[in-house]
């Protein structure tokens, strides 16, 4: 079977602007492929052609790509799920500057998650053997430490694309609650009070595509609501 | 933390907090002007006049256009930093982004006003 797909050409070094290229792709029948499969094979036939990997399987976070219109990681998105209208359509993830092809820079991505500051704080003596928590604790922290900084969620929501440098974006402010929520660590104050002016955190005006496209099903717009509630609390 | 100057109040919170409440006075305001339109049939001068010598109307309506003028700043403030900032109008967006916002501001301080003297004046 032949796949058509169109992919995001852009190489700053020869090309004055980016451009989308055709390829077919001979794709075998009855094999439901992956995206990144894919991508392989376009590589076969164009070796100049550009994008990251690491362990095919979902848990590295580095293929997140604009996949036929939505945010996701290559290796673990279907080709069945991804051809619209006969077509498969591979765009870099929107919003950040593309380094070549489908590469992004996600300086501002990685500058969003060092401000939340993504460390447990806790400066009393650590205890011989480890911190310990309840279960009912550890509980808390479920749908949060799963996150892999894909970069799909921020880069599919509109506040972050308008003020990169300004809103923490969904995926800094998972990581924020996932701290905040942690019985072990002792910044809440300080944590909260970094967060209160009008953009880390109050840019989200709940669209809720980072829920949409997340592969690992976090929902970072409820982290969102937990956070916004926890300076309520301690601002009235 | 991200500090601005030009937002209501420096505290995202706070700002978020002014939006929701404001939206519940002009939610409240709306429901009563449609249920009191429905109510009163075909409503004349004296029937309108009536009710806006009430002094409670008048602090209803108070609220109403005070909720408007807020309500409509932190949004508009917020829109010009969506659209007019660096990343979409490069070195120049900070002049246009302080005309639209003083713009705004003289808009909304005049609606205020303009209100004030309409219920208060005869
Ligand atoms: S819910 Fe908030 S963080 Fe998520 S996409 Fe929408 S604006 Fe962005
Ligand atoms: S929250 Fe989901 S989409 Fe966002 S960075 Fe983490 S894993 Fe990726
Ligand atoms: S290659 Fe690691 S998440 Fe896709």
């Amino acid at each position: 079977m032949t796949l058509k797909v169109s992919v995001y050409r852009y190489n700053p070094e020869k090309d004055a602007v980016p451009s989308m290229q055709d390829f077919d792709i001979e794709v075998p029948e009855g094999k439901d492929l992956m995206v990144l499969d894919v991508l392989a094979l376009i590589k076969e036939q164009d070796d100049s052609f550009v994008y990251r990997r690491s362990c095919r399987e979902g848990v590295c976070g580095s293929d997140g790509m604009n996949i036929s219109g939505t945010n996701g990681l290559a290796c673990i998105t279907p080709i069945s799920e991804a051809v619209r209208k006969g077509k498969l359509v591979l765009r870099p993830l929107p919003g950040l500057p593309v380094i070549r092809d489908l590469v992004v820079d996600m300086s501002l991505f990685y500058k969003q998650y060092e401000k939340i500051r993504p460390f447990l704080i806790n400066d009393a003596p650590p205890p011989a053997i480890e911190r310990l928590q309840s279960p009912e604790e550890r509980a808390k922290l479920d749908g949060l430490y799963e996150c892999i900084l894909c970069a799909c969620c921020s880069t599919s929501c509109p506040s972050f694309w308008w003020n990169p440098d300004k809103f923490v974006g969904p995926a800094g402010l998972l990581q924020a609650y996932r701290f905040l929520a942690d019985s072990r660590d002792t910044a809440t104050e300080e944590r909260l009070s970094a967060l209160d002016d009008p953009f880390s955190v109050f840019r989200c005006r709940g669209i809720m595509n980072c829920v949409n496209v997340c592969p690992k099903g976090l929902n970072p717009t409820r982290a969102i609501g937990h956070i916004r509630n926890m300076l309520l609390a301690s601002g009235t | 933390m991200v500090t601005n100057i030009t937002n209501l109040s420096r505290s995202g919170l706070y700002d978020w907090m002014v939006q929701r409440v404001t939206a519940i006075v002009l939610a409240a305001y709306t429901i009563f002007m449609v249920v009191w339109l429905l109510c009163n049939g075909s409503v004349d001068f004296a029937a309108w006049q009536g009710l806006f010598q009430q002094t409670w109307m008048r602090i209803f309506t108070l609220m109403a256009l005070i909720s408007l003028g807020a309500h409509a700043w932190v949004g508009m403030w917020t829109i010009s930093g969506d659209y007019l900032n660096e990343r979409a109008l490069g070195k120049k967006a900070l002049v246009f982004r302080f005309l639209f916002q003083a713009l705004c501001g003289v808009v909304m301080f005049s609606y205020v006003v303009w209100g004030i003297q309409i219920l208060w004046g005869h």
